[in-house]
């Protein structure tokens, strides 16, 4: 069993669209993903969500606002999972709400450090 | 009370709080001095009491000799006065005069010490039960190896190596300091689940044995409350937990069968049990903190509702959610697909389901024979003979033999 870091990225502007129903709804379709993958016991960490809010740090101490180079992929957040191979662990990743937003996920297998 | 069942009575109240006070007392060195003089004690009253009747007041009587006894003990044995009376003197601050306090407050402070001591986290969780069974709750060797399915040599074998345990690891009668109470409370509080949980879904035929044993639970469970110190907002919803599904007692056994929740009749359901779970549910909602115990008892809140309701399954599917999030279980994926199914779809739960992998699980198989039924009723079938291939108890293959018959083909 290897951990794997789900990134999500999708364009959180439209979020602000969501109504009172939508955004509800949302959150169940979330809660019944990550519930589906913690009942097969491989949800390692639920993660967190990302604000909004960011800064860049570049070579020669450049500060750019803003942690995006393309609105449309911001990371919104990421989760950690536990599979046998990463196979395995994109098949995990589908069904994931991101999708409906037009968003991502990438699907990174984690290198423990000893 | 019967005079023939006083005895057994009182054994099972007075016991605990006289060894809690002797145990305290003597320490774990010398547990089993604490215990003789609770048995000998006990043994004076029933062949007294046989001759002479009772007494005015047995309770005092008991306490009387218990007091007696504990100091003929120690004044007559030299090896004690050279080497215990000194340790006394110096851990406690009272006389060199040989005081074993029996009063109501001592007997509680030595209670919850002694809870804290028997649920140690250097002993084995199955070695805690047990260990709280006879020392906590007073229950002779007989009746606990029924309850656990066992003999009496193993479970004094295992009895034994406890208190063994609690003498190398020099475990102290005491209450755990703040920087590692809440540690010390989870500790206790996993036992007292597990306890109440050896009431609950025993295969033991004894029922009222196992309705005991969650009383037990229960009463451990009040005794942290009654503490300041330990009343948290865990504990609360452990405490609604316990009552919400001991409401259910007498109407989940009829006639020593299994009555499933479906088919169970509500007026049998404890009202007063129910609004006392609220209560202490209301009480746990303090905090940030949520506990697994806070989101069973969640759930259990809802199952006191019979009503189905989208909502209902809605609210108890997200509560497995969040359970499982916190603490995976193979129970509770089961039972967040089978909430699944009520609030989404059974087609949907019959995909989950087949993710869970837990093959070798005979509620596995039955949960997929249910969801099954009416949609592809020969591999409903074919789970449920599966489940009762795998099934231990007799009540589990009793219900499962039931649902096979009423399928048909």
């Amino acid at each position: 069993m290897k951990d794997f870091l789900l990134i999500f990225r999708a364009d959180y502007n439209s979020a602000a669209d969501f109504s009172a129903e939508e955004a509800q709804a949302m959150t169940k379709r979330w809660m019944d993903w990550i519930g589906s993958i913690a009942a097969q016991n491989k949800l390692k960490d639920r993660g967190n969500r990302l604000e909004n809010a960011g800064k860049v740090l570049q070579p020669n101490n450049v500060i750019t606002d803003g942690p995006y180079t393309e609105v449309k992929e911001a990371i919104g957040g990421y989760s950690i999972i536990t599979a046998d191979s990463l196979e395995e662990a994109v098949e995990l990743a589908k069904g994931c709400p991101v999708f409906s937003r037009g968003g991502k996920v990438e699907v990174r297998p984690i290198s423990i450090l000893p | 009370m019967a005079e023939n069942e006083l005895i057994p009575h009182l054994f099972r109240t007075e016991y605990r709080k006289i060894i809690a006070v002797l145990c305290k007392y003597f320490g774990f060195t010398h547990i089993e001095v604490a215990e003789d003089i609770a048995a000998d004690t006990f043994l004076s009253a029933s062949e007294m009491w046989g001759m002479h009747g009772l007494p005015g007041n047995p309770v005092a009587w008991l306490y009387t000799v218990a007091k007696n006894k504990a100091k003929n003990l120690l004044q007559r044995e030299s090896l004690f006065n050279q080497k215990i009376v000194p340790e006394i003197k110096h851990s406690t601050s009272s006389s060199s005069q040989l005081d074993i306090d029996l009063s109501d407050a001592n007997i509680k402070d030595s209670q919850l010490q002694m809870i804290f001591a028997v649920c140690h986290p250097a002993i084995p969780a199955e070695a805690q039960v047990g260990l709280a069974l006879r020392i906590l709750c007073g229950f002779g060797i007989p009746e606990i190896a029924n309850a656990f399915l066992s003999n009496k040599e193993t479970i004094n074998k295992r009895l034994q190596r406890a208190k063994e345990k609690l003498r190398t690891e020099q475990v102290k009668i005491e209450m755990p300091p703040a920087s590692e109470i809440n540690k010390r409370i989870d500790s206790v509080l996993t036992t007292l689940y597990l306890l109440f949980n050896e009431g609950y879904y025993s295969a033991s035929g004894d029922t009222s044995l196992r309705e005991d044993l969650c009383f037990e639970a229960m009463r451990l469970t009040y005794s942290l409350l009654d503490n300041k110190q330990t009343n948290t907002p865990s504990v609360n919803a452990l405490m609604a937990l316990m009552c919400f599904q001991a409401s259910r007692f007498k109407a989940r056994m009829q006639e020593g069968e299994a009555v499933l929740y479906d088919d169970q009749d509500t007026s049998l359901w404890d009202k007063e049990l129910i609004a006392r779970g609220e209560h202490f549910l209301n009480l746990s909602s303090v905090g940030n903190t949520i506990s697994k115990y806070h989101i069973e008892a969640g759930i259990a809140y809802w199952h006191t509702k019979k009503k189905d309701s989208h909502d209902k399954w809605e609210q108890i599917l997200q509560l497995y959610n969040n359970l499982l999030i916190i603490e995976y279980s193979p129970i509770a994926a089961l039972n967040r697909t089978y909430a699944l199914a009520k609030a989404n779809s059974k087609q949907e739960a019959i995909t989950e389901a087949e993710k869970l992998k837990l093959e070798n699980n005979h509620l596995y198989h039955a949960l997929l024979g249910e969801l099954y039924t009416g949609i592809d009723n020969i591999e409903a079938l074919a789970h449920f003979h599966q489940a009762l291939q795998l099934a231990h108890t007799a009540s589990d293959k009793k219900v499962i033999t039931k649902k096979i018959e009423n399928i048909s083909v």
